[in-house]
């Protein structure tokens, strides 16, 4: 049936969306450890 | 919960496949609308998940407002982000399951425009968060989300109070579901729920994350009199 892509294209686009922002999360969790270690590097350096 | 996530990670995505399983293949096929209707199983938790997450950025922005509580702030913008996320889902979703249905992929009715208007206003608070750089922007923010809060009710009374193109509940007193339709819709909802915890708890852990190290940034700017920032 010609209506069953409609439900494909559902699910494909919910699972997208999540995957997407998952994505994001990570992305700034990595960011976020760069910037600990960089912090941590001039603690040492303080030190 | 940092040993237990990984195990309830696996049983998220085994809850979750197993959802859309049933959604597919386990529930019956609706009579008038045929295998499109099987959209329903996906729009309708993350409709009703998108409210949870709404409502706890509600709570939590109250309680920071309240307290000025730096963890309440963290859940709040953890809450928003995945609310917006099962939002952009439900607006997606929706069209989709509109358009063979209906005949259009959408209409200005008052569910589907406070529904736009609800995404609309919890982009603007995510934005805020992120482009605004002032101290004041947890407080400005959380004067948003009540204020943003108010369209929540609107959009779920919508259908009982206008006459509107969506359909009207399928559950509760008023509605007819089929009970082994319902009982589809209950596990989707419940994996959709556990998803969104967990999703939720690991940008929670970031946000406080984020805040520990903005406060390192600022006490390392304070020390160092001389550095150019």
């Amino acid at each position: 049936m010609n209506a069953t892509r409609y439900l494909y294209a559902a699910y494909a686009a919910t699972w997208i969306i999540h995957i997407a922002y998952l994505w994001t999360v990570a992305r700034r969790y990595q960011r976020l450890r760069e910037t600990i270690d960089k912090l941590k590097i001039n603690e040492l350096k303080g030190k | 919960m940092k040993r237990a996530f990984p195990i309830l990670a696996v049983l998220t995505a085994i809850l979750l496949s197993y959802a859309t399983y049933a959604a597919l293949v386990i529930a019956p096929t609706e009579q008038t609308m045929g295998d499109v209707q099987r959209i329903f199983y996906y729009h309708v938790p993350s409709g009703w998940t998108m409210f949870l997450f709404f409502a706890v950025n509600f709570v939590a922005s109250v309680v920071y407002l309240i307290g000025r509580n730096l963890k309440a702030d963290a859940v709040a913008v953890a809450a928003a982000e995945i609310g917006v996320v099962f939002c952009t889902v439900v607006l997606v979703t929706g069209p989709l399951w509109a358009r063979p249905v209906w005949g259009i992929w959408w209409t200005w009715d008052w569910r589907l425009t406070s529904t736009l208007v609800m995404w609309l206003i919890y982009v603007s608070y995510l934005m805020l968060r992120r482009f605004s750089s002032g101290g004041q922007t947890p407080l400005l923010a959380a004067a948003l989300a009540v204020f943003g809060a108010l369209d929540i009710p609107l959009v779920y009374f919508s259908i009982w109070f206008f006459r509107t193109q969506h359909p009207q509940p399928v559950i509760g007193d008023q509605g007819s579901i089929d009970p082994s339709m319902l009982r589809v819709l209950l596990i989707n909802w419940a994996a959709f729920i556990c998803f969104g915890l967990l999703v939720f708890w690991s940008r929670y852990r970031l946000e406080v994350l984020r805040q520990e190290v903005e406060e390192s940034q600022a006490l390392e700017a304070l020390l160092e009199p001389g550095s150019s920032r």
